[in-house]
């Protein structure tokens, strides 16, 4: 197994602490473990979008867990990122009624234009790019997810104008 | 036009908010149970009303609620399942996007008549946006007194939390769902014990898809048998589908159930037909899971019956010619869409999903989904057509949760219908080597290359 | 209750299983069990060996059961009626479950310390092919150090989950787990951290198959090339009732007592079972007795003990070492660094 070994800071700032404890606050007390996949989120949100080992041992601590009890839930998921990814990452659909209506071409084009492969990182730090599976979205394909949105109906025009807008910070993740 | 229920306000501007939905008549079913009936009352109208859990095994809501174990004493809670991964399916986003608090009166109503005081909705992780609708939703229920405690004053009290997942489609299943709303990796639990007996925290446990759950204020409101009376035979109410695919108007619709397919595919207040008026060339009713129907089993059975949009008549005919209504993701393939391809992917989706606990689903799903990419990259050789089938047979049923089933039946079901495509992209790998490869040259074109010469 | 399986009653508990009813029959009709466990709470249900039909579910729902149970996490019922071998459709089912359990196993029998008392290796043995449909890859991981005592071959794994159920029933402090999903789940600590605890050791026992196994054991010997005895020394511990597997004078491995299911009857501590190497410090009691088909018994015990003297094995073990780089199997040595690393405990 590849674990990052890519520094990060952590720093669990009062705001997140307040939403921790407010995460906390809908689970009996003594069942602090339940707390835990809406926790990664938040933590994860607020460290560049990933989790290192450090930073995931100190959600064990938070919850009073034991860490592998965390790693088990970081691997099971795949929404929780195990090593550093661009500022934007791009996640096409490519379930199959996507697929019906062009999502493989349109990763492709995306990938061409930013100049790497399924699953890299432009050298800049800026853009990934990921296929990943079904996202609810069927009916609107083709579309990706960016951060906690959806951009759907897709075309070669759309891509670029978002790439555009995400260079210029015009984009909202969260 | 078609009678809508749940779907009934969805255009009214500012619907979202709980001024407008108050407006409109919300919570009044929270107002009328609470008042006017005993939890046992409600729960006698959901057995009335003949509904069905939405989520795809179709199994009778108002049943599964009686089986919760109220005896023992122990809390007992609901959890909506909002986890809706199955491909072809996007109802319950839908709902929860436009109509958040149709959700939460549904929850408040349904936990009263479970007896809950601790109720949460599971929804998937990458629905983001819409988990902050609905906890914006619950803030404002908090607010106006539908939740918290001694609700209008009648001494009972209900919490209500959303809880999100992050991305796994086998949480899904209800005991999977449980087990990740304990902070734990998605695996289903062995059953017996069901859920109704213990169930998250080892307390007895309700678990109910959305649309389900979202149906409640109705029943409750005008009553189990007027909700009877909409559909035909056990298929009552009606039902949201998701349609997506190679159709004219994709999108998610309220339809009576009913209603025959034939209408829904081609009336313009539906799908309004093929997208570029290409041939209809295979459907999928039921979201991923349920068999593939070629062309000839769409709009008649078999037995020569219009095709309806039932729980009994998509099944008509059994796998041999059937297929199932599952969560209503209705997939359309004009002919210039690829089965084989088409199962691949759907085989690469299980593959890529299974949680890894029981061995026919985590080593079979793998296997299945190496074979097919094979035949569909023009390496397949004439006797993986067998094995895929031994393999599906083999993973069918052997497993500890539905999901092995899943991955089986949509392979199964494109090799019963669709076998000479197989062999043709066994014996013409050059032919299939773009993944385009039906698009300029549809497969009725060149079926003649594969079917058997008789003399 | 009474239930019946394979034409033969019982009278048994309420809250036995059918396993557990088909065990106290004995015999042929006891299903194959990879990840059952009696002794671990919550094991069992995994591995799909040990389906059975239900012919009758009860005396009063005499309905079938339609799908084949897990004999081991299902409960008996007055009156329930069961086939075990003597239905074609759980042969098959059994015949399909070894199939997929073997498509990815690396079947490196020949230098896999657990031949010769390996669940799988028995299971395969009846109901597995002497050919494989699977012509893609096997499934392999990258070797992880879990520390001095224990040797993950992840490539060999079952995914029984029962050495997590160990770690978290009889140790206080679990350090590895089940990592990543679906055919890529993996037993691992994440971090390459040692696996260090008391009775971290009976892992190996559990383990159905050669993913753990003992290190202080590693490329000793084969199995039945030793003498198992049983022993006793007192220990403040554990039972410190255990079995030594003796090589002339020398006990090359320690296990617990296991019994025909290959369970053990009582746990031992890392204690027992990895430091006490030395025929003093144990009372002998006598030659353990294995089942009559079990391969370890072509050792005979009539013989006269004499010691045995390998002047061989030092060149034996370095050609072993060779042949493994060859045949790409783990490093058994931590590399320089990763030693240093291990030794200072910055893992």
């Amino acid at each position: 197994m590849e674990i990052s070994n890519a520094k990060q800071e952590i720093n669990i700032t009062p705001e997140l602490q307040a939403r921790i404890d407010e995460l906390l606050s809908h689970y009996p007390a003594d069942k602090k473990k339940s707390a835990l996949l809406p926790v990664l989120h938040e933590v994860q949100d607020a460290h560049d979008n990933w989790l290192s080992v450090p930073l995931q041992d100190k959600v064990a601590e938070i919850l009073e867990i034991k860490p592998i009890e965390v790693y088990e839930v970081v691997t099971f998921y795949t929404m929780y990122n195990q090593r550093p990814i661009g500022n934007y990452m791009f996640e096409f659909c490519r379930t199959s009624c996507c697929c019906l209506r062009g999502a493989e071409d349109l990763m492709e084009y995306t990938c061409e234009k930013l100049g790497i492969k399924e699953g890299e990182t432009t050298p800049d730090g800026k853009f990934t790019v990921v296929g990943v599976e079904c996202l609810g979205a069927c009916g609107y394909a083709p579309m990706l997810q960016i951060g906690d949105y959806y951009k759907e109906h897709l075309t070669k025009e759309k891509i670029d104008q978002l790439i555009e807008e995400c260079k210029a910070g015009q984009v909202n993740l969260h | 036009m078609g009678r809508k229920i749940l779907l009934e306000h969805a255009n009214v501007p500012g619907i979202k908010s709980y001024e407008v939905y108050r407006k409109m008549g919300g919570y009044a079913s929270v107002e009328k149970a609470l008042k006017s009936m005993t939890p046992d009352e409600v729960v006698e109208q959901v057995k009335t009303s003949g509904l069905r859990g939405r989520g795809g095994a179709g199994f009778p809501t108002g049943l599964k609620w009686s089986f919760i174990d109220k005896k023992s004493g122990n809390p007992r809670h609901l959890v909506c399942n909002a986890d809706e991964s199955e491909p072809g399916t996007f109802k319950d986003r839908y709902l929860m996007e436009y109509i958040p608090h149709l959700l939460i009166e549904g929850m408040i109503t349904s936990s009263y008549a479970l007896g809950c005081n601790l109720s949460y909705i599971y929804i998937r992780g990458e629905y983001m946006w819409v988990f902050r609708i609905l906890e914006q939703a619950i803030k404002e229920a908090y607010a106006n007194g539908w939740l918290g405690k001694n609700i209008m004053g009648t001494g009972w009290d209900l919490d209500l939390y959303v809880h999100c997942g992050a991305g796994a489609y086998i949480c899904g299943e209800e005991t999977a769902l449980i087990e990740s709303l304990e902070g734990k990796r998605g695996n289903p639990r062995i059953k017996p014990p069901f859920p109704a007996v213990k169930g998250l925290w080892q307390e007895p446990t309700v678990v109910n898809n959305v649309e389900s759950i979202a149906a409640v204020p109705w029943i409750v409101n005008n009553g189990g048998e007027e909700y009877a009376k909409i559909g035909i035979g056990r298929s009552t109410g009606t039902k949201l589908i998701s349609a997506s695919g190679h159709c004219k108007n994709p999108g998610v619709y309220e339809i009576e159930l009913g209603l025959s397919v034939d209408e829904f595919m081609n009336s313009d207040e539906y799908l309004g037909g093929m997208m570029d008026d290409r041939p209809l060339k295979a459907l999928v009713p039921g979201g991923s899971s349920v068999p593939i129907l070629p062309a000839n089993l769409i709009f008649k059975t078999t037995e020569g019956n219009d095709r309806l949009m039932t729980y009994e008549s998509l099944s008509e005919g059994g796998f041999e010619s059937g297929s199932m209504l599952g969560s209503g993701g209705f997939i359309v393939y004009n002919d210039t869409s690829c089965i084989v391809r088409n199962t691949w992917n759907f085989s690469r989706f299980y593959h890529h999903e299974s949680c890894g606990q029981c061995s026919p689903c985590r080593e079979g799903t793998g296997w299945l989904e190496k074979v097919l990419h094979r035949i569909e990259t023009g390496e397949g050789r004439e006797e993986d057509i067998e094995l895929l089938w031994d393999i599906q047979r083999k993973i069918e049923g052997n497993t500890i949760c539905p999901l092995g089933d899943a991955a089986a039946w949509p392979v199964a079901a494109a090799i019963r219908h669709f076998r000479e495509e197989f062999e043709y992209h066994v014996r013409f790998p050059e032919k299939i080597k773009n993944r385009d490869h039906y698009v300029n040259e549809p497969f009725e074109k060149v079926r003649h290359l594969v079917t058997k010469q008789t003399v | 209750m009474k239930v019946t399986i394979d034409g033969q009653s019982i009278e048994v508990e309420p809250g036995t299983t059918i396993l557990q009813a088909a065990r106290m029959i004995g015999g042929e009709s006891v299903p194959p069990a990879m990840c059952y466990y009696s002794k671990l709470k919550g094991s069992g249900g995994k591995c799909r060996c040990c389906l059975v039909e239900v012919t009758k579910g009860s005396d009063a729902d005499t309905r079938p059961m339609p799908k084949l149970m897990a004999s081991c996490v299902t409960g008996v019922m007055d009156g329930m009626e069961v086939k075990s071998i003597t239905s074609e459709r759980v042969l098959d089912a059994r015949k399909s479950v070894t199939e997929f359990l073997l498509i990815n196993h690396p079947l490196d029998c020949p230098v896999c310390d657990q031949a010769g008392e390996c669940d799988l290796q028995n299971l395969s043995f009846k109901h597995g092919s002497a050919n494989t449909r699977y012509i893609e890859d096997r499934r392999t991981f990258e070797p992880e150090n879990i520390g001095d005592n224990i040797q993950l071959h992840m490539n060999r794994c079952i995914l029984c989950y029962r050495c997590v159920m160990t770690a978290d029933q009889l140790t206080d402090n679990r350090v590895h787990g089940v990592l990543n999903r679906g055919d890529h789940a993996q037993i691992s600590t994440y971090i390459s951290k040692a696996i260090d605890n008391e009775f971290s050791g009976n892992m190996i026992d559990v383990c159905p198959v050669g993913a753990l196994t003992d290190k202080t054991f590693r490329f000793k010997s084969r199995v039945w090339f030793n003498k198992p005895y049983n022993a006793h020394r007192d220990c403040d511990k554990c039972c410190g009732k255990t079995t030594l597997w003796m090589f002339g004078d020398e006990i090359q491995r320690v296990t617990a007592r296991k019994d025909e299911y290959h369970e053990v009857e009582e746990f031992i501590c890392n204690e027992c079972r990895f430091e006490h190497k030395d025929p003093a410090d144990w009372v002998i009691e006598g030659p353990r007795k294995f089942e009559k088909n079990s391969v370890i018994n072509q050792n005979n015990y009539t013989r006269d003990m004499k010691p045995v003297k390998i002047e061989t094995e030092k060149n034996i073990l370095l050609g072993r070492d060779e042949d493994r780089k060859k045949i790409s199997m783990s490093e058994v040595p931590l590399k320089g660094q990763e030693k240093k690393e291990f030794k200072e405990g910055n893992v």
